[in-house]
């Protein structure tokens, strides 16, 4: 890549309106969060989620991070919320829809997380000075490229994570062969 | 207008954080429940991610897509429990999967 085009394109994104932005894709993600949990209808939870992952991923493109936003979009938004359709449809959740929706132990279950809530709310109260004002911005053109230099590694020499992407892959491999055991008929 | 810092992103994380943990504990039904689940990993993967803007280097991206390809594992075997178990009991509300209980 010719160091001089890296430069002008690095030079030349300046990111605008970057509060409107901000607001308008949490604001959308916290919305869609809250169809998802409410929703009598599992179908409608799905595309709410779905909603959510997409505004999740606006703001990972935001953070400067768009490796991981089109990984969020193939295996998240791409993948496994047409498992969970699919689900969905196999499980025949029509007779489920017309019952009662929270469970009955639901105020303690508010409570806790309330209770929750409080103490995420006091820890970022108290410790407002361990996070900076000023953020770095990251190259965004490298950023495919030095991420895929800490999962496999330069010639010659391993990333930091390479034997961590080994083992993902295993760990995908058996749930795969579980996920098919589990729903065969006759194993 | 104040500018948006790491901190925004965090409670934007924690508020998604607190809703999959309110899915998570209230709802009956089974599918609901795994979904919830996946909202609380997207709250971590968001904290991740803008944890790794703040220190300026890539750790909390590579992190953040590790566990998204876990949330794939684990939603495949979830998943696939909620199939073995409907075809035996024919029901998704978690009132009643209490085979186990006492």
């Amino acid at each position: 890549m010719n160091p001089a085009m890296n430069s002008a394109l690095n030079s030349g994104m300046a990111p605008v309106a970057t509060p409107f932005f901000f607001y308008l894709l949490a604001g959308l993600a916290v919305a869609s969060g809250l169809a998802v949990i409410t929703r009598r209808n599992a179908v409608h939870s799905a595309l709410a989620l779905i909603v959510t992952l997409l505004a999740v991923t606006g703001l990972y493109l935001m953070l400067y991070a768009p490796f991981v936003a089109a990984v969020q979009i193939f295996v998240y938004a791409g993948g496994i919320m047409l498992l969970f359709l699919f689900v969905i449809m196999l499980v025949n959740i029509e007779r489920s829809s017309k019952e009662r929706q929270f469970n009955r132990m639901w105020p303690v279950g508010l409570a806790a997380a309330c209770a929750l809530l409080a103490l995420f709310v006091s820890a970022f109260a108290k410790g407002k000075a361990l996070f900076p004002d000023r953020m770095m911005s990251l190259p965004e053109s490298s950023n495919t490229q030095q991420i895929a230099t800490m999962l496999y590694g330069e010639a010659g020499k391993m990333g930091q994570y390479t034997f961590a992407f080994e083992i993902a892959s295993l760990l995908l491999l058996v749930a795969i062969l579980g996920a098919v055991i589990m729903t065969k008929k006759k194993i | 207008m104040v500018p948006i810092t790491t901190l925004h992103y965090l409670v934007v994380a924690a508020a998604l954080f607190v809703l999959g943990v309110i899915g998570v504990l209230t709802r009956r039904n089974v599918v609901i429940v795994l979904m919830s689940i996946e909202l609380i990993l997207n709250a971590v993967n968001l904290n991740l991610v803008a944890f790794s803007r703040m220190w300026g280097n890539l750790h909390g991206q590579v992190f953040a897509v590790f566990i998204v390809v876990d949330a794939a594992a684990e939603a495949a075997a979830g998943l696939g429990i909620l199939i073995a178990f409907f075809r035996n009991k024919e029901t998704i509300n978690v009132d009643e999967i209490d085979l186990l209980k006492w």
